[in-house]
């Protein structure tokens, strides 16, 4: 009888927490999401440095050149996504509660959206001055990484939880994570340079979304799955 | 037994578990009820901690199954979770958050008693540190946090590996008072130690 008085926290609650945890954990700790940060404008803008100062050139390679920087740098902030929750015992802990594992783990692919791939999102159009990107092409750009990113990262929690007990799981991660990332490069990356040349870009803009979508509705719950069979 | 297992609270059928080629436990049978304590006995390395993951459905049995009110728990995990509470090796708190905001991030994981927080802290002796974060907290004081989670969730059956693990005499006997009391109050505790553990509960010993 006691079972059924018992109050379950909500699950978007749970969701919202998990978030927020994390997100006060990277306040507390910027560095950890500086890092990425780093590296995709460091890419970016070391690129023109070498190929040289053509604009045909620049603008040719503009779009492309930040989508692989952008991917690269959320790969390498998904490979710490469960680890320390697995290292200090919190991950068990999330096993044994009563919330959906998936509600969880979309909680903690958000929060690493929020916290990697939005700052990315953001300084893109910074980066993109160094390619000469016009205006209205950043727009689009600034829309193709929002809904790349936000499948990236979502994609990339499946990879780090199954490679979470390994030891140095970063190269298996990759191996996961990048087939199932090539679309959202493609079509991220060929959206930005149909819009340059002045082509519409919503068709490419609506299969990101698409995409997304679709590994939003998927991923949380291979994460929780993956979660499961990396703690035994 | 079989009659006492169908109608038992928890109830674990014929248990078989491998880690490798090593055999942990075979055919092993428990049966627990509120108001009980199952202590886990044996030496290092025999596979209390991997009994303990079985029962809360953390790894997968070889064969047999564990029971909640007579219905297999992993079919309903969710039930048999939210009367749960875990008390790990590890004790699960994020080093970087004060432990007032690893609690509060627990009390939106699972169904909280209600049961006054600062009381708890007080009677744990960690309420003075409740601003500091984990890792300024000594090893004792840790586990001392992850005792107020286990008071502060509202949850049936407690399950404990090495409760006293790291604590000092008082502390070592106020988890001794405290599983006692939960007993008392028709909870149920699988707890697994190595060291004598003395209660005024009922209790069944299990050695592996």
């Amino acid at each position: 009888m006691m079972d059924q008085q018992r109050q379950m926290p909500g699950i978007w609650a749970g969701m919202v927490a998990v978030a927020r945890r994390d997100l006060l954990l990277v306040l507390k700790r910027p560095g950890d999401v500086l890092n990425p940060l780093f590296f995709f404008a460091m890419v970016a803008t070391l690129f023109p440095l070498a190929v040289g100062p053509s604009v045909e050139q620049l603008e040719f390679s503009g779009p492309g050149v930040l989508w692989v920087a952008a991917l690269l740098a959320m790969l390498l902030s998904l490979n710490s996504l469960f680890t320390s929750d697995f290292e200090d015992g919190s991950l068990e802990q999330m096993l044994v509660s009563s919330l959906p594992l998936s509600a969880l783990a979309f909680g903690k692919a958000a929060a690493h959206w929020l916290s990697s791939g939005l700052p990315l999102v953001i300084v893109s159009p910074l980066v993109a001055m160094t390619f000469r990107m016009p205006v209205a092409v950043v727009g689009v750009l600034m829309l193709t990484l929002l809904l790349g990113t936000l499948s990236l990262s979502l994609l990339g929690s499946i990879g780090a939880a199954l490679t979470v007990g390994l030891h140095r799981g970063t190269a298996l991660l990759s191996l996961l994570v990048l087939p199932l990332s090539m679309p959202v490069l493609i079509f991220g990356a060929r959206t930005v340079s149909l819009a340059a040349a002045g082509d519409t870009a919503a068709g490419g803009l609506y299969f990101l979304a698409a995409y997304t979508v679709l590994i939003m509705s998927i991923a949380p719950f291979a994460t929780a799955a993956a979660l499961r069979i990396s703690n035994e | 037994m079989r009659c006492k297992a169908l109608t038992a609270k928890l109830s674990g059928d014929d248990l078989t578990l491998f880690r490798g080629d090593r055999c942990l436990f075979k055919g092993l049978n428990f049966a627990l009820n509120p108001g009980e304590v199952l202590l886990l006995e044996g030496r290092n390395g025999s596979g209390k901690t991997s009994l303990l993951r079985a029962i809360a459905g953390l790894i997968e049995l070889e064969t047999g199954r564990v029971s909640w009110d007579g219905v297999p728990i992993r079919g309903q995990r969710q039930a048999f979770h939210l009367a749960l509470v875990w008390l790990a090796h590890r004790v699960g708190f994020k080093a970087d958050l004060t432990l007032l905001e690893n609690l509060r991030f627990e009390s939106s994981l699972r169904p909280q008693a209600e049961r006054d927080l600062e009381e708890v802290l007080e009677r744990l002796g960690i309420e003075r540190l409740k601003n500091l974060p984990m890792r300024a907290l000594s090893a004792g004081q840790q586990r001392r946090v992850a005792l107020a989670r286990m008071l502060l969730a509202d949850a049936v059956l407690w399950m404990l590996d090495e409760p006293v693990t790291n604590l000092d005499r008082e502390g070592r006997s106020l988890v001794m008072q405290l599983v006692s009391e939960h007993a008392a109050h028709n909870g149920m505790v699988i707890m697994a130690a190595h060291q004598d553990i003395k209660l005024e509960a009922p209790m069944q010993t299990i050695r592996l």
